[in-house]
């Protein structure tokens, strides 16, 4: 049953997409991309889930806690830089007219 | 039955990626965009926290486990240090290598997170014989890895770092190699999801789509970089939403998606308006079928070359003005001199306008953001469809930068760039070039434009040109 849910969600989420894709100006393209980029390190989500387990040291060994850090990170990265970067560039095309 | 903490964290993450889609809404519109971008980056924190609840205490058996949580504490901020510096340092020619760097840092987060998850599981004792959960892990990983190093090629051929050459990697035989690792790696998959479920086949899975990634953006040329990385972009969604189906959350679904969907749209547009097939960009390399004329036949004793002086002197008389920029105008930093001129023919009351080629820059829209950064407003930069009907009432087009995207050889059914989408320049009443040479653009054909009877052709640096256009303008 979960699955059919999360199939669902999949399958609307990306008509949803394309709907509010399209619908951006070729102007904003670049923007849109590194704005969508930063969304997609959503997986910081996940990173943090997984250095939220239970499981200890002693059960799993050191490498995966040190792969999860990496993984959290990297998203860290992909997410913070994302977000400013695409500010950055929106600020510009904002206000200032000649 | 659900509990009340339950729903709350189901809530929140519903209410993040409700942020998510009002954020890519608002980014439709310039003066929306950066409160659609700040929406977004709520959504993510709002997704952050909810992250600790969800799996911290509800999946958890509401016992909080802290003893990770110093090393959380540390990546976060190292990674929020790192993410802060590159993005505020970059330039904005630099854009396009920077999104290929964070997309594939998103792949890989997307392939250790599914990786140790897995992992723990197994430690755990959990069953993991679901088909549905190890085809989104198997999936994850191959998705997340081939981003990763595609990526990684990506930024490497952009960069242009000496040890990865530009120009496309090819030897006998590729194409098969590609084939037949591609379809070993979904058999490998096959297997996890069927046969052997153990955590050495998944990272065998990752090693062999980092392996994929490597080979196939290295064959691909600088050219073709603004169809990598938006394929890429919607890899890293991907890989994000197959996480997703492996975590069973929500938001990593949707949001995932949705950049997935953004992704291959702009893939779309980007291979229609180089007239390509994607299967065209991935596994052929480019100029296969050169057929037509020569350099020599083109040019020979047509050529006419101009001078500043002569130039200003027709901009000045003008009353419509369109400027095509290419790339080369940003990596000659033109760009400043190129608005001056601007401004000084707008106080002459002359009309000007900018006609952007959907792949001008190597990013989609690149070309845009490098003129914004010039404070040359939006509303000038009009695409290909809106300004190629006003070309027959333009005066001048100043071609700056821009080679193949002018090329009327693209109407040619025989030539290398046959049914490429091009802006019509040579249809305005004259049309200037400043170019270094007659060298050809990246589809290595000569173009014919340069030797039209309304051509007239300025040779200098980028930079330089432009300056001289505008004191020559002063002066006229």
């Amino acid at each position: 049953m979960t699955l059919i849910y999360l199939i669902t969600i999949f399958s609307v989420a990306i008509f949803l997409g394309v709907e509010l894709i399209t619908k951006v100006p070729a102007t904003l393209h670049t923007p849109l991309m590194s704005g969508s980029n930063a969304i997609s390190g959503i997986t910081i989500v996940g990173a943090i889930g997984v250095l939220l387990t239970s499981v200890t040291l002693d059960q799993a060994g050191w490498l995966p806690f040190v792969l999860a850090a990496v993984a959290l990170f990297l998203a860290t990265i992909n997410v913070v830089g994302g977000f400013v970067v695409t500010n950055r560039m929106l600020e510009k095309f904002k206000g200032k007219r000649s | 039955m659900i509990t009340n903490l339950q729903a709350i964290v189901a809530i929140s993450y519903l209410v993040s990626s409700i942020f998510f889609i009002f954020g890519i809404k608002r980014l439709s519109h310039p003066k929306t965009a950066p409160r659609g971008n700040r929406l977004g980056a709520v959504g993510m924190l709002i997704a952050s926290l909810t992250a600790f609840v969800d799996f911290g205490y509800v999946q958890n058996n509401n016992v909080f486990p802290v003893q990770f949580l110093w090393l959380i504490g540390i990546a976060i901020v190292l990674g929020s240090v790192v993410g802060v510096l590159t993005a505020t340092r970059v330039k904005m020619t630099g854009m396009p290598q920077m999104v290929a760097i964070f997309n594939g840092f998103g792949g890989a987060a997307s392939f250790l997170v599914a990786g140790v998850y897995y992992q723990f599981l197994l430690v755990d004792g959990a069953n993991t014989s679901e088909p549905a959960f190890l085809l989104a892990t198997g999936l994850s990983g191959l998705i997340g890895a081939l981003t990763l190093s595609g990526s990684f090629i990506a930024f490497a051929k952009l960069q242009e770092l000496k040890w990865i050459p530009g120009k496309p990697v090819t030897y006998k035989g590729d194409l098969i190699v590609k084939v037949v690792l591609l379809v070993s790696l979904v058999l490998a998959t096959g297997w996890f999801v069927i046969g052997a479920n153990t955590l050495e086949l998944y990272w065998l899975v990752v090693l062999g789509g980092l392996l994929l990634g490597v080979l196939l953006v290295i064959g691909i040329g600088g050219a073709d970089m603004p169809v990598v990385i938006s394929l890429l972009n919607s890899y890293s969604g991907l890989a994000a939403a197959a996480t997703g189906f492996v975590l069973e959350n929500t938001v990593l679904i949707i949001s995932g998606s949705l950049v997935g969907a953004s992704g291959l749209i702009l893939t779309a547009i980007m291979t229609k308006a180089m007239n390509r097939s994607l299967q065209n960009v991935l596994f052929g390399g480019f100029g296969g079928a050169t057929e037509g004329p020569s350099a020599d036949d083109v040019y020979g004793g047509k050529v006419k070359s101009t001078s500043a002086e002569e130039v200003a002197m027709l901009l000045k008389n003008a009353r419509r003005v369109v400027i095509v920029p290419g790339y080369g105008l940003a990596v000659a930093r033109a760009s400043g001199p190129t608005r001056v001129l601007t401004e000084l023919m707008e106080a002459d009351e002359i009309d000007v306008a900018f006609g952007i080629h959907p792949v001008a820059g190597r990013m989609p829209g690149h070309m845009n953001v490098l003129l914004a950064e010039e404070n040359i407003a939006y509303e000038k930069l009009i695409d290909l469809d809106t300004i190629n009907p006003t070309f027959s009432q333009t005066d001048v087009v100043l071609v700056l930068g821009a080679n193949d995207v002018v090329n009327p050889l693209a109407r040619d059914p025989k030539s290398a760039i046959a049914g490429m989408p091009i802006l019509d320049v040579d249809k305005a009443a004259v049309c200037i070039v400043v170019k270094r040479s007659l060298s050809p653009g990246f589809a290595g054909i000569p173009n014919p434009l340069f030797a039209n009877d309304n051509t007239l052709m300025l040779f200098a640096d980028g930079k330089q040109a432009m300056e001289d256009l505008v004191i020559a303008y002063k002066e006229a």
